[in-house]
């Protein structure tokens, strides 16, 4: 079957009353939690997921991916609105959208963001829905040995392209990948890493307790010490005539929606980089290639459309290989990945094979997502406004809430709640030295796929280690891999004499 | 920060020093021809985190200051600890008094003590989470969160709703 037709059966799925539903729920929601200074797709991802047991398996990812959806269109609201990023991923959406905003210009600069947000939505799904069979397909020819290549390859990308500190990172992966041996060795079935024998250890370390605690507690403690005074909304409201001049505008920028569009999803598409470095790197272009790049930064129409094509794009290009080779390109992918492992729908090619209904409907809930995305988004600002005055506190209390009962409904076991509140603090620790907590969940959802290859190779081929380097797919990616890593030895190595030169700021 | 810097190095050397000799219950070598063995995989990851933190011990003290920064924000570290206390109380209580008196003596002391916000805000949140969790989690989800000693108390709910 041609993907046109698997697309159009994927409809008959995902335009069923009940996922409709849950798209328009979905994205709602998301658009609320992106639109919340501090909170984005991860967070919000990782705060509902314990709610989403209320739906089928497969509903509840449409519900996710909704969310994520709506939480990349939401995360403009604020940077405009407030001038603070309603999460990174709309850094720089601040650059001019802040400006728009202070010109009196905040409504023209919303529908920017909107309008932009679905053409980086939309050409970012046509280009999901061209590759996903095509890798699909690529991705059953591999086996264990190619499995452990390509997620070695995933962890060298955040030490080679993650631009934090080397050794940090390095720090994180392997703490993440430690805690995933927490439990029941795969091989020999027996117990290891059970801290203080306590019962809880016995099945491991789940990645909803890690992601709750850091993405939930942590980032409410993050906001508690960085919010010391409540910021000004600036209000905005939209009329009809606004929204023609807005489309107009929009309709000169093709040329930028369509740099953006292209550029998140392949970068998107890369577990070390994603929306945010994403849409930084749309808005550089689009100024250096515009000819009134002074403008930029003082309220251009141009400068929110850019990053705001780039992350969503992004969102949907880290999508692409968390769905077709069960590697997630993003900290909120890697979430949806658990969810989908924990509801026994396993990412990777053979998903495509025993569940076609299931892929092609969550690639077709994909458009239904954006479509409803920008006329909620554009239709809901008012409520925004009105949602943006809610104090930090109200907020915050109600994330921990649902922090301590979500965290406790999967498994049932107060274990797991305190666990939540141990990796909510060293979290917030963690983070405020600089180490980055996307590898370590990333790693943390990955360690045992990547425990399992490595040692099911090595017992297939009998301890050959030069296993891993003779099959030419896995060769490939260690190569690829070992490129990476020595990708900031090499940048420390050209940057040292110039050091002299230039004092560090 | 640099002191900072320094102390959580030192701690994730400790703790990976730590998760080296967990982890040597099982074996850490190569096993023959089935590879290495159940151990080996938490040993020697842990080993790689120990030097990365050594790494970065070490450089705090050849690279010198590079920002004097403090690492927590004076003003505010204050409620961030308090928040964290009361967090650790609740989720104590949930076990013994029961969830539902834990989050809302938490949702009082967060909205009107911590927050400042007035009794009709405080009240109408309280109230309302509780229910909320009620039937989203134990109606609808079938999830008994932890009662403690009210569970008696639940006991005509149960009858009305299961």
């Amino acid at each position: 079957m041609d993907v046109f037709s698997l697309l159009m059966d994927g409809f008959a799925t995902s335009l069923s009353p009940l996922n409709l539903m849950i798209v328009l729920l979905g994205v709602t929601a998301g658009l609320f939690i992106g639109a919340m200074p501090g909170l984005g797709s991860v967070n919000g991802v990782a705060i509902v997921l314990p709610l989403t047991f209320i739906v089928p398996p497969s509903s509840a990812i449409i519900l996710l991916c909704a969310i994520y959806y709506g939480a990349m269109y939401g995360g403009a609201v604020s940077s405009i609105l407030l001038g603070i990023p309603g999460a990174s991923t709309a850094v720089a959406t601040t650059f001019d959208g802040r400006p728009m905003a202070q010109q009196g210009k905040a409504g023209l600069a919303l529908i920017a963001a909107a309008v932009a947000s679905f053409v980086g939505g939309t050409i970012s799904v046509i280009l999901f829905t061209v590759f996903a069979a095509p890798l699909a397909d690529l991705a059953l020819k591999f086996g264990p040995a190619e499995e452990f290549a390509l997620v070695l390859l995933a962890f060298t990308t955040f030490v080679g392209l993650g631009g934090d500190d080397v050794l940090k990172t390095i720090v994180m992966i392997c703490l993440g990948l430690v805690l995933s041996t927490v439990g029941l060795d795969l091989i020999s079935g027996q117990p290891r890493l059970i801290f203080g024998d306590l019962p809880g250890f016995y099945s491991g370390i789940s990645f909803l307790v890690l992601a709750i605690g850091v993405y939930g507690i942590g980032e409410v403690l993050h906001t508690i010490e960085t919010s010391k005074t409540a910021p000004q909304v600036t209000p905005a409201r939209i009329t009809f005539k606004e929204l023609g001049a807005g489309f107009r505008a929009m309709n000169r920028l093709w040329r930028t929606m369509s740099v953006g569009s292209f550029l998140g999803f392949f970068v998107g598409m890369l577990p070390a980089a994603g929306a945010t470095p994403a849409s930084l790197m749309a808005y550089g272009i689009a100024r250096s290639t515009s000819k009134k790049a002074e403008s930029f930064g003082k309220g251009n129409i141009e400068g929110v459309a850019a990053p705001e094509t780039a992350n969503n794009a992004a969102s949907t290009g880290s999508l692409l290989p968390m769905l077709t080779l069960g590697i997630p390109g993003s900290p909120t992918t890697a979430l949806l990945l658990g969810g989908m492992v924990m509801w026994g729908l396993v990412p990777g090619p053979m998903l495509f094979i025993e569940q076609p209904d299931f892929v092609w409907g969550l690639i077709s809930s994909l458009y239904t997502a954006n479509f409803a995305a920008v006329l909620i988004n554009l239709a809901l600002i008012p409520l925004f406004v009105w949602a943006l005055r809610m104090p930090f506190t109200v907020l915050c209390a109600i994330v921990l809430v649902l922090c301590i009962v979500g965290g406790f409904a999967p498994s049932q076991k107060m274990h797991d709640v305190w666990l939540i509140a141990g990796f909510g603090i060293a979290g917030y620790l963690l983070r405020k030295a600089d180490y980055p907590l996307a590898p370590l969940v990333l790693a943390l959802v990955l360690g045992p796929l990547m425990e399992k290859s490595f040692r099911q190779t090595l017992i297939a081929e009998q301890g050959n280690v030069l296993a891993f380097i003779e099959r030419p797919l896995s060769g490939t990616f260690i190569a690829l891999a070992v490129l990476f890593f020595l990708l900031p030895l090499a940048k420390y190595l050209r940057k040292s004499p110039k050091e002299g030169v230039a004092p560090a700021r | 920060m640099l002191t900072a810097d320094r102390v959580i190095a030192a701690s994730l050397m400790v703790f990976s020093a730590y998760l080296m000799w967990h982890a040597t219950v099982l074996p850490i070598g190569w096993e023959g021809s089935s590879g290495p063995g159940g151990g080996a995989f938490p040993f020697w990851l842990s080993l790689v985190m120990l030097l990365a933190s050594g790494g970065i011990l070490v450089r705090s003290f050849v690279s010198g200051s590079e920002s004097d920064k403090p690492f927590f924000d004076p003003e505010m570290i204050r409620s961030v600890v308090l928040v964290c206390v009361a967090l650790i109380v609740t989720i104590g209580a949930m076990q013994y008094l029961g969830t539902y008196v834990a989050l809302i003596g938490f949702l009082l002391w967060y909205l009107r003590i911590f927050g400042g916000h007035s009794w009709a805000l405080t009240a109408s949140i309280t109230l309302i989470t509780p229910v909320f969790l009620f039937f989203f989690f134990e109606v609808t989800l079938k999830i008994l969160l932890p009662k403690g000693v009210t569970e008696p108390l639940f006991l005509p709910l149960y009858a009305m709703f299961f």
